[in-house]
């Protein structure tokens, strides 16, 4: 499975290489062009039969993870987050650090010695380092450079059952990744631009130029998305909710969806029986929101796959909301160079 | 006028969701502009072409108002029908209590709120809900993601006039009755109505990038400082429009803001300096868009803003008006 490849390779923001890789050969068969810009966006074109629309649909391939800032003299390594984690996720977790994938831990002062009230207490980044082994700074030096990234140490795994779960990293937006590399498998009447973005955790910063540079008619974003379907004492909202269907964005911190994008989804989920739910609006923000400002304006929408506990080491998934975000947007990108978008 | 500020005031506009107030404007605007259009993100854009004036050099010029008003979603609906909701712009929770809003079908909510569980408890946005009087959940036409907006009538009081969404229908009506006005200018005159500003001032970052003007001017709301107690700020109400000098997000082009400042005075117009310490407009966005833009903003005083009740003065409303057909019917000087 690809999204196993994809979920397991290395690609803290700013150091995609590996993913943009896997990515490439998977679709180099079935594009017409590719190329890779100058912050190291994948754009490939797969051209269409004469319609004259551009359909940009875009999945980042940079994940949350860690850099390391500083190597202590007993050897252990001290870093800073790079996009949003949540220190309390951090500790005793395993990771690999640079390209020589080297192992480490961060560690974590066994409960035998932590004072009652240090229990309670969060460990602020700064505080926490991660431990390769090493003796000395000369020794932890040889493996380990002051600005390698360090990415979470996570395999991929299936737990079955109804809703075909999954648990990997990065999900965010591996998923989304996925779903767009088998979007490419079909053709399409007008030129479709499957933009692989970088940096979209450190402020949608891939999907900024890679917008300018192919100045579409409209834009697609797919995403792997909040999911808090815990059970709640109250009657309040889910962001969304595992195994209800691919997540449709109304508006986030970031973007207000084209309604009539948002409708055209809404209309074919409708007409081919495809699961979906609205993701609660107000949370969050994708690379739409850098997208739909380029240029003189590009109609923009989000549609995400939900997935538990993401921006921590692992998450999870189900394979049927990864398929039926597939289906939607198949469906609708058959339909969408009929969409009248002028206003005027 | 005061016909077309109701009219304004009174659509359903709240960010993202502007077709009633384009829909408006156009219909006033038809026959005053030389072209329309509508932009990918929805800003309504009307050029008024110059006519060459010897030694008067024409420029490109974009005026800025924006449609939108800040409102609330629904991002939940509980087995009882009541509806959670996320604010949309800057939407003060105080001003919520016991307020109706308004969706895009006309159908009307009310704002109620958990019981506190300290009695002086601030509400939370969070701790609302509307009430739409559903019998249930399956009673209920409302989903998720449908937005809404405060409802309340425009009024006159005499001089002063109160409306919901004056930030910024005062400034379309403003730049709408401009169009009007505008016998002749030597200058391309793009009349930009722009969406998303509460959110982020998106229209403004598509629209400018697409009018690539020389010159621009943002008009606007700004706050008062003539109220009890309020924060100290030197505009008052009635004391004429406001010429931006600087606010929280934009130091105003200084040769805008003379430009402003020494045609105010030619024509024997009222105005005030403005310093605001809080909030920005779409003239920051253009500002930056490309490779820079001249940008200034003329202000109209504004009471109570973002709240469902705004106040302004319409001798103010009128000056701004005089003042922008002035600007534009001379040579712009910055």
């Amino acid at each position: 499975m690809l999204l196993r490849q994809l979920s397991e390779a290395f690609g803290v923001s700013g150091h995609e290489g590996a993913v943009r890789q896997l990515i490439v050969d998977a679709i180099k068969d079935v594009v017409h062009e590719y190329r890779v810009d100058t912050l190291g966006n994948l754009i490939a074109l797969k051209r269409g039969n004469g319609v004259a629309r551009k359909v940009l649909v875009a999945a980042h391939m940079d994940e949350v993870g860690l850099m390391i800032v500083r190597v202590e003299k007993e050897g252990s390594l001290r870093f800073r987050p790079v996009g949003g984690i949540d220190p309390r996720v951090l500790l005793a977790k395993k990771v690999l650090i640079g390209d020589k994938k080297v192992p480490g831990v961060i560690g974590v002062k066994p409960i035998h010695l932590l004072e009652p009230r240090a229990r309670q207490q969060v460990m602020p980044i700064e505080e926490l380092s991660i431990d390769i082994g090493a003796s000395s700074k000369e020794e932890a030096e040889k493996l380990v450079q002051v600005g390698d990234y360090a990415a979470f140490d996570v395999s991929f795994g299936e737990l079955g059952g109804a809703l075909r779960t999954v648990k990997g990293k990065a999900f965010d937006d591996r998923a989304g990744c996925a779903v767009l590399i088998d979007l490419l498998q079909d053709d399409y009447p007008f030129d479709f631009y499957a933009v692989f973005t970088v940096q979209e955790e450190v402020g949608l910063r891939g999907a900024r130029v890679a917008a300018y540079s192919v100045a579409p008619d409209l834009a697609i974003v797919l995403e792997g998305t909040i999911c808090d379907d815990s059970p709640k004492k109250r009657d309040v909202s889910p962001t969304t909710v595992l195994g209800a269907g691919p997540a449709i964005t109304v508006m986030d911190r970031s973007v207000i969806s084209d309604r009539r994008l948002v409708d055209l989804l809404l209309t074919t989920a409708q007409r081919h029986n495809i699961p979906y739910q609205f993701k609660q609006p107000g949370m969050g923000g994708t690379d739409a929101g850098a997208i739909h400002l380029a240029r003189g304006g590009i109609p923009s929408v989000v549609v995400a796959v939900p997935s538990r506990y993401i921006h921590s080491p692992v998450a999870l998934l189900s394979l049927n909301d990864l398929d039926n975000t597939t289906r939607l947007v198949r469906r609708m990108l058959r339909q969408v160079h009929e969409l009248d978008l002028d206003r005027a | 006028m005061k016909v077309l500020i109701k009219e304004l005031t009174e659509a359903f506009g709240p960010s993202g969701y502007e077709n009633m107030v384009r829909e408006t404007i156009k219909k006033h605007i038809q026959g005053h502009a030389d072209a329309m259009r509508v932009d990918p993100l929805g800003n309504l854009i009307a050029l008024k072409k110059g006519q060459a004036q010897s030694d008067v050099p024409s420029r490109r010029i974009m005026l800025a108002a924006h449609m939108d008003e800040i409102g609330v979603m629904i991002s939940h609906v509980d087995e009882k029908g009541f509806m959670r909701f996320a604010p949309i712009g800057g939407v003060n929770p105080l001003t919520l209590l016991g307020s109706r809003v308004v969706f895009a079908d006309g159908a009307i909510g009310v704002i109620g709120r958990e019981k506190p569980e300290k009695p002086d408890e601030l509400p939370k946005i969070e701790k609302m809900f509307i009430d739409v009087g559903a019998l249930d959940k399956r009673d209920l036409s409302k989903k998720v993601g449908d937005a809404a907006t405060f409802m309340r009538p425009f009024a006159e009081m005499g001089r002063r006039l109160t409306a919901k969404a004056f930030d910024d229908r005062i400034g379309c009506a403003v730049m709408v009755q401009t169009a009007l006005q505008l016998k002749a200018t030597p200058h391309d005159v793009y009349f930009v109505f722009t969406v998303q500003e509460e959110v982020g001032l998106r229209g403004a970052v598509t629209s400018a990038f697409g009018v690539e003007p020389d010159v621009a001017i943002a008009v606007d709301v700004t706050l008062t400082g003539d109220t009890p107690e309020a924060p100290p700020m030197a505009v008052s109400l009635g004391a004429g429009p406001a010429i931006k000098v600087k606010d929280r997000g934009m130091l105003a082009h200084p040769g805008v803001k003379d430009w402003m400042v020494s045609t105010a005075e030619r024509l024997g117009l009222p105005y005030q300096l403005e310093v605001l310490e809080a909030g920005t407009t779409d003239a920051m966005a253009i500002q930056i868009s490309r490779a820079g833009v001249a940008a200034g903003v003329l202000s109209i005083p504004t009471r109570h803003v973002h709240t469902p009740s705004e106040m302004v003065d319409y001798e103010d409303v009128q000056n701004a008006v005089k003042l922008l057909v002035g600007l534009l019917s001379g040579p712009v000087m910055t």
